[in-house]
């Protein structure tokens, strides 16, 4: 089982590798949508990629109104 | 279709639409790769039936308000349905809102009772601001788990009252909807769409578009947004039409389910319609050389035969393997919400996908002009809509002015704003706001805005006094919101931006630590609600005796500085 840490970490490398931005250059706390330039479109891209790297389902609304990655790896914790 | 001319209400239309078309599909649900549901109207009729007779029985009657904040799915339209009958009022609110957004909105409409989905209710709840909607007094929710803490809510599923629930007949000037186009800050602005402005505008865009059964719409633009609520509700049922609801939005299902339902119509924001066209040229350019060229070479032939009008048959022969990725069967793709780039509808329209282009506000009724493909006008919006009176005001010397519109889809006011509506409407013309022109064809082109507001290209209408709110109490002189291309107006609807004025104390700077106070503010918002840059003030805003800034007086006093020195930032 990955600890919250590990997921979090996770979901940066797979975010700047998707994006192809310097994996040293997102934190936690970021806004995704900020920092990567994406639109909600983009993110839903990024969540599909996550999903699939972590064998679960994100419903749409766990991730509503979620912007930064560590939201986001604590809703996907929860589902591991 | 059901003539609507002889109809009186949604409720009544819908009511009759159940039995005409009893044994046709109307709502086909699918989660990712399972469908969920599929109902007949039939179905649909003795699953809405139960829910009218259990809101009746706590106590719902005519001219009761009710809210539906819901993702779009088929208990949307059963609950929507199940309140028209009881002679309610209809409020959709956006699920896309904050909780506090939500209550607030639910405070000013006035509704007594709210249906949504447990995972919004859960955050719902948690809001401080529930105390103060004392009005809401019964709360549905769906799909909530065994053992869910309901928090005072009650099952959706579970509300069924026995018997036959009575059908209240409403007339067309009575209030059908109050739909909000934007205002979660100071001002909500809660259009009151009567039963007459959804009626006519049903007439008028069926008469271009038609639905009928064994059409399919694929329903991804939320449902309380006017345009889904139109063509993925009202126009499909008063036709026989059926409905498709994703329950996951990932592009990846959003195009397995054109093959998978042989869509007919499908309606998208410019955001999404974009993305699309980036796929498709990813593919057409992945192409060996020889296959490009071939395709290439298709493409001029499809756009030299379609010049004057769609030919879909002859399209879908041509471009055989684009339209398979469509499903075979899309007569046309609606896109409403916010403006659209020429170059993006000219792109699928040279791929004999015709792009339903319009333009419309909720104020209006949907849409005030649509593009009638006869033939295709990618540079326009369309000719205006049957039934629909659109002049230019005050034209400049190239013709273009405020459009404003007359017509029974017009509006009967802002709720609680009496002022704000006599503002809008004005001797029953309603001023858009925008500026544009009619070419020598009656073709109407739009060329900016003349409000302070701006429209993304995800469909979000944002008034920059909404955003303010979120940088109360920040620390400088004094603040405001600006969009960009209301200070320095521009010829153009896209690429809109919001800008925060600053006017600094004596002495004061643009510090590092006043940067990221503002950003972390700006964070807090909504990532399409965020302001893209800072501009200094250096005198006191103008303002009336009541203190209220003259935001036009500041605005032409802010042109006054180079746009591109004065905007830094954030």
């Amino acid at each position: 089982m990955r600890t919250i840490d590990q997921t979090t970490q996770e979901v940066l490398t797979l975010a700047s590798t998707h994006f192809q931005v310097p994996a040293n250059s997102l934190a936690p706390d970021d806004d995704f949508f900020k920092k990567l330039g994406i639109n909600s479109l983009q993110a839903l891209e990024l969540l599909s990629r996550l999903e699939n790297h972590f064998g679960i389902e994100l419903p749409d609304y766990e991730v509503q109104g979620v912007s930064d990655f560590r939201t986001l790896a604590s809703r996907i914790q929860s589902r591991l | 279709m059901l003539d609507l001319a002889k109809y009186q209400s949604i409720g009544a239309a819908l009511k009759d639409a159940l039995e005409e078309f009893s044994a046709e599909v109307c709502l086909i649900e699918s989660d990712r790769e399972r469908e969920k549901d599929r109902l007949t109207y039939c179905e649909f009729k003795t699953r809405a039936h139960p829910l009218a007779k259990a809101l009746q029985n706590s106590g719902f009657s005519a001219n009761d308000r009710a809210a539906i904040i819901m993702t779009n799915q088929s208990k949307w339209l059963i609950s929507a349905y199940a309140i028209f009958y009881c002679g309610g009022v209809l409020v959709p609110l956006d699920y896309k809102l904050t909780p506090d957004d939500q209550w607030q909105l639910l405070k000013h409409s006035n509704a007594s009772v709210l249906i949504t989905e447990y995972p919004i209710w859960r955050q719902l709840a948690a809001s401080s601001l529930r105390a103060s909607a004392v009005n809401v007094k019964t709360i549905l929710i769906t799909e909530a788990p065994p053992n869910a803490d309901l928090s005072g809510a009650h099952r959706w599923e579970e509300s069924r009252g026995a018997g036959e629930p009575t059908f209240l007949p409403r007339r067309r000037s009575d209030v059908a909807t109050i739909v909000y186009s934007s205002g979660t800050g100071g001002r909500p602005k809660g259009c009151m769409m009567t039963h007459e402005n959804y009626l006519e505008q049903c007439v008028a865009l069926t008469s271009l578009y038609p639905f009928a059964p064994g059409v399919r719409y694929l329903s991804i633009l939320p449902t309380n947004h006017a345009i889904d609520f139109m063509v993925g509700f009202f126009g499909p049922f008063t036709c026989g039409a059926a409905v498709v609801h994703l329950r996951t939005l990932r592009p990846e299902y959003v195009r397995d389910a054109f093959p998978k339902y042989k869509i007919t119509y499908v309606s998208l924001v410019p955001l999404v319609l974009k993305n699309l066209q980036k796929g498709l040229q990813a593919r057409f350019d992945a192409l060996p050389p020889g296959k490009r060229k071939i395709f290439d070479a298709l493409v001029a032939i499809n756009k030299a035969l379609t010049k004057s009008q769609p030919r879909l048959a002859l399209s879908r022969r041509l471009l055989k393997q684009v339209h398979r990725a469509f499903g075979g069967e899309l007569r046309a793709i609606i896109v409403g919400g916010a403006f659209t780039e020429p170059q993006t509808l000219q792109f699928f329209y040279d791929l004999g996908v015709p792009v339903a282009n319009g333009y419309g506000l909720t104020e209006a009724g949907t849409a005030i002009t649509v593009n009638d493909l006869k033939p295709f006008r990618a540079d326009t919006v369309g000719k205006p809509l049957p039934g629909m009176e659109v002049r230019i005001l005050n034209p400049d010397a190239d013709g273009i002015g405020e459009v404003s519109v007359r017509s029974k889809t017009v509006m009967s006011g802002y709720l609680n704003e009496p002022e704000l509506t006599a503002e809008t409407i004005v001797d029953g013309w309603l001023l858009t706001g925008d500026l544009g022109r009619f070419d020598s064809t009656g073709h109407l082109q739009l060329f900016g805005r003349k409000k302070n507001m701006i429209v993304t290209e995800e469909g979000k209408n944002i008034y920059p006094e909404d955003i303010e709110a979120a940088f109360e109490s920040l620390p400088v002189e004094e603040f405001c919101i600006f969009a960009a291309n209301y200070i320095w107006p521009k010829r153009s609807m896209t690429g809109e931006q919001l800008l925060l004025v600053l006017h600094l104390e004596q002495g004061q700077s643009l510090t590092g630590e006043l940067r990221q106070d503002i950003s972390a503010r700006n964070n807090r918002l909504l990532n399409y609600k965020r302001v893209h840059g800072i501009v200094l003030f250096a005198e006191d805003f103008p303002r009336t005796a009541s203190l209220k800034i003259k935001r036009n007086i500041l605005a032409e006093r802010l042109a006054q500085q180079d746009r591109a020195n004065a905007i830094l930032p954030l």
